[in-house]
């Protein structure tokens, strides 16, 4: 039962075309497969792209995005299934004819031709008049602030100028669908920030569809509105970024985005508690969806998990799900302490706290004894 | 740890003697006034002037030069396409004869694609000239073309190629306004390689040439069997110094272009 | 991944065929007729052999022109100890040659690799430029050398070497000499190529693991450029074998390599056959290490 339909309710903003029945997807992916000799790189995806989505498809290297990618572009011919664009079956349209624009992540600049003469490149393969061609690339350059560097060869800007050279270049025929191949990969950390907020701005603004890769989880959820979580060809969940950090579908998506402490148990006869874990008895927030004595998991957030010098006492309420612990180890990173504890049966467990007031003053210390707990709502119970 | 020993500095030295001491020697004795070897006369250019009148030679050097200009560019064309079947066609019915078609020529003993190819030309009953030497220059040129060029072609970003078909360039256009560019260099240096190649040329020359068609190799080597002479040293010189300058002025070319941004590499 | 993206459109074939076509007529087929021709035997006649194909002749005229091949022509070479022994020299020349270019050429080549990389490109120019000279006049400029007067000999004297001029010309010293001598480019730049793309982190791994220099080269360097090494053995001993002028301008007359057999058969005893039957027998010795050649050097485009 692959939980595929996201029903919209932790969307990004308030734009959540998935729910809305009566839309057509602009891009259908149906039943796709690419294998290279005996490696499946794509297996047997299904996939629906609305318009005016940015779309994420994030995954470990080797996950087959970039293989879907280079499918909806065209420069691989799928082995099984169909890819529709707008109604239309892309597997008898070349690359070159697709409406289909595609940011490559070495940026792929022709190195003998100038900026401006790399942003018409596209517009004069349309036939486009010459003033036409030269306004569209004025506003291109504009759009991505280079507006003064039309006249110079790619090796003579910078990394960060040729990205938004690239950018430019792939927006100008105003494309149906952008791909973006992994487009900040080479740009360092504060460039790559300030980049993604001006990829967002520029999508929205000009109401595409954008289809990113990224192996770079923080990235993807920064700027999609849903993500494909993807692993070996398959995908693994399909939802915007907040449902797959607090609803993943599987131990999987629970581990491979952000960090997640995991207690293996059995589903509770009365629908609502897990025995047997690491941790005694666990009560959850939410109807369990599998029979009594199921095997189940429940994953619990490190920030959700809270850390006191004593047990609570019997009446404070939220906090049932307990057990005495020893702290590890410390990581101190400015914005956020990460705890690394281990209980008494000698489980590993990790707890994040926001560094609100200044490091001397906590009261927990290494080697110390302390109390781990969390409420029922912040247990996310997963069936597989 | 790019060090210049001392063995490798002594190596490099000798190598390079070894290699320009003979020409050296030559062009030298090219400006001997006296006839003999053995004796040096002073310096002079008399030999030089000999060579003008020398009217056999001057248009068998004529021949070589246009054999050269019209072989080398008809092996561009014929090796740069067969380099593009070569890398970017996959594997197609065939392939494996095609390579061994272009990469045999290389090494095979001159003396054997000449006589085959004059046996060629007398099977079917076609009279050796100027034609014929065109043709077989041709076909040992092109092989080298198809070498240089397939080596650039393998080095090639494909990733500039995508980028202009996915931005609405067929494969064609693709080919002429993207990739040709970026590959000139190596097109280039592989005309100059077949010039160079049939203005030297003996052996495939000697076996398939007819009369009226003695290139300028043929016509020095008659001399040469017949020993050391000065004026040979001056037309041998003449050569060196032109091939030099032309070399010299390709490599300048080269570091000029290189600098405009030629590279395939972002 | 194997990215193929040409459509296989008409043009597209063209590309293919054209050169394809040509190297069939002009390489190809020459090397059958060198063969049929191997079988046949010489006549006074223009062309000087018999029998000659005739397609007008229809099948009688084919099966006629099969009866009159023979294997004379091969018997003849097996028994002539002339031709044995000049292919035997051939061989023995090439290899030695090719042994004493690697010895000489594999120096030059890592030599050229350690100087800095502004100056490679001069280096690399360095040892092209003669090569773009005429091979014709390099070789002329031995004989001007190796004469019995000529320079080299004067300088062993003044240098009290010798105490007579020792003759050079006319002998295998001085052919090996003219070999090594052009061949040379040939061995040091596929040599270089490979060398050239040596990871320094390799030798930098060794060192760290306690691996003294000299070592090193003979463990990791010298291994890693095998590639190259048969390449430049390769393309040094093949062409060497059929070597032609090199042998008749500064060898002697008691044996002659297997180039100058083919010649002499062929323009001064204008016996055809045998100079294609002589032909064919050095190109099936060839084709070892000929076959050996394309496939290395195929492997280097495989590795895409």
């Amino acid at each position: 039962m692959p939980a595929l339909e996201s029903n919209g309710a932790l969307a990004k903003r308030d734009f959540a075309p998935w729910t809305d029945r009566t839309l057509q997807p602009l891009l259908r992916i149906e039943g796709v497969s690419k294998r290279f000799g005996a490696f499946t790189a794509v297996d047997r995806l299904s996939l629906d792209i609305y318009q005016g989505e940015f779309f994420a498809l994030l995954g470990p290297s080797g996950c087959g995005k970039t293989t879907l990618l280079r499918l909806i572009a065209g420069f691989e011919q799928a082995g099984a299934g169909r890819i529709v664009l707008d109604g239309v079956d892309l597997a008898a349209v070349p690359p070159h004819r697709r409406p289909v624009n595609m940011m490559f992540q070495s940026y792929a600049l022709f190195p003998h031709l100038s900026v401006a003469a790399n942003v018409a490149f596209g517009l004069k393969q349309e036939g486009l008049p010459k003033a036409q061609i030269a306004e569209r690339v004025a506003d291109m350059l504009a759009l991505v602030k280079l507006e003064d560097l039309g006249r110079r060869k790619p090796h003579e800007l910078s990394g960060g100028q040729r990205q938004r050279v690239a950018l430019a270049r792939s927006l100008a025929k105003r494309p149906r669908v952008l791909l973006l191949d992994e487009p900040m990969a080479a740009l360092d950390k504060k460039l790559r920030g300030e980049t993604q907020f001006e990829l967002m701005d520029l999508q929205r603004r000009l109401g595409l569809t954008f289809i990113i890769v990224t192996h770079d989880q923080s990235e993807a959820m920064t700027v999609a509105d849903r993500i494909a979580v993807m692993d070996r060809g398959r995908l693994m969940q399909v939802a915007p970024p907040a449902e797959i950090y607090e609803q993943p579908n599987s131990r999987w998506v629970a581990d491979f985005i952000g960090s997640v402490n995991l207690f293996e148990g059995r589903a509770g006869d009365d629908g609502t508690s897990v025995e047997g874990t690491a941790l005694g008895r666990l009560r959850v927030a939410t109807k369990i969806a599998a029979e009594p004595g199921a095997a189940v998991w429940v994953a619990v957030r490190p920030e959700r998990l809270r850390v006191t010098a004593a047990a609570p006492a019997p009446d404070q309420t939220g906090l049932e799900n307990g057990a005495a612990a020893t702290l590890v180890d410390v990581a101190y990173l400015g914005g956020l302490t990460i705890l690394r504890l281990r209980t008494e049966a000698g489980v590993p467990l990790q707890a994040t706290i926001a560094n609100t007031g200044r490091l001397a003053d906590r009261a927990v210390s290494w080697g110390g004894k302390v109390w781990l707990s969390f409420p029922p709502e912040a247990a996310i119970v997963l069936t597989r | 740890m790019r060090k210049l020993s001392a063995f490798n500095i002594a190596t490099l030295f000798v190598g390079v003697a070894f290699l320009y001491l003979p020409i050296a020697v030559l062009v030298v004795y090219s400006f001997n006034a006296s006839r003999l070897v053995a004796v040096w006369g002073g310096w002079s250019t008399r030999w030089y002037g000999e060579l003008a009148d020398d009217a056999p030679l001057l248009e068998a050097a004529f021949i070589s030069l246009r054999v050269a200009l019209l072989s080398a560019s008809a092996a561009t064309l014929l090796g740069t396409l067969a380099a593009v079947a070569l890398v970017r066609f996959g594997r197609f019915r065939g392939r494996l004869l095609f390579s061994a078609m272009i990469y045999a020529p290389l090494v095979m003993p001159e003396v054997i694609t000449g006589l085959s190819m004059l046996l060629l030309f007398v099977a079917i009953s076609v009279d050796r000239g100027f034609w014929t030497v065109v043709v077989a220059h041709t076909t040992m040129a092109m092989c080298f073309v198809a070498v240089i060029v397939q080596a650039r072609l393998v080095d090639f970003d494909m990733s500039l190629e995508e980028a202009a078909m996915d931005l609405g360039a067929s494969p064609a256009r693709t080919f002429m306004t993207v990739t040709l560019p970026l590959i000139v260099p190596a097109i280039a240096a592989s005309w100059m390689l077949a010039f160079a190649l049939s203005l030297d040329d003996l052996v495939i020359a000697s076996f398939t040439t007819g009369p009226g068609a003695t290139t300028l190799p043929i016509r020095i080597y008659s001399q040469v069997r017949l020993g050391v002479s000065p004026e040979m040293n001056a037309v041998c010189s003449i050569m060196v110094g032109v091939v030099g300058l032309a070399v010299i002025a390709a490599s300048l070319l080269t570091k000029l272009s290189a600098a405009r941004g030629a590279p395939a590499r972002v | 991944m194997k990215r193929t993206l040409m459509k296989r459109s008409f043009m597209a074939k063209l590309v293919v065929r054209v050169p394809y076509a040509w190297l069939v007529a002009f390489f190809l087929l020459p090397f059958l007729i060198v063969l049929k021709i191997s079988l046949s035997q010489t006549a006074i006649a223009q062309p000087p052999y018999t029998p000659v194909f005739d397609l007008a002749a229809g099948w009688h005229g084919l099966v006629s022109f099969l009866a009159g091949l023979s294997l004379d022509n091969y018997a003849f070479l097996g028994s002539d100890p002339l031709y044995v022994l000049s292919y035997l020299k051939s061989l023995e020349i090439a290899a030695l040659s090719t042994l004493i270019l690697l010895v000489i050429g594999y120096p030059i080549a890592y030599a050229m690799t350690r100087t800095p990389r502004k100056a490679q490109a001069i280096s690399v120019l360095l040892v092209i430029l003669p090569f773009w000279t005429s091979f014709l006049i390099r070789i002329y400029a031995w004989m001007n050398i190796l004469q019995h007067d000529g320079p080299l000999n004067r300088l062993l004297l003044a240098l009290d070497l010798v105490r007579e001029p020792p003759v050079w010309l006319s002998t295998n010293t001085a052919v090996y000499i003219g070999i090594v001598y052009s061949y040379l480019p040939f061995m040091v730049l596929p040599l270089y190529a490979t060398l050239e793309k040596l990871d320094e982190a390799l030798l930098e791994a060794a060192a760290d693991l306690g691996c003294p220099r000299w070592k090193a080269f003979w463990l990791v360097t010298v291994p890693l450029s095998a590639p190259g090494v048969i390449a430049g053995v390769l393309l040094c001993f093949i062409p060497a074998v059929g070597e032609f002028v090199i042998p008749d301008l500064l060898g002697g007359s008691r044996t002659s390599m297997i180039g100058q057999t083919i010649w002499t058969e062929f323009f001064a005893n204008k016996d055809w056959p045998t100079a294609s039957a002589v032909a064919v027998v050095l190109v099936c010795l060839l084709v070892t290490p000929i076959v050996v050649f394309q496939h290395q050097t195929m492997r280097g485009i495989e590795r895409d």
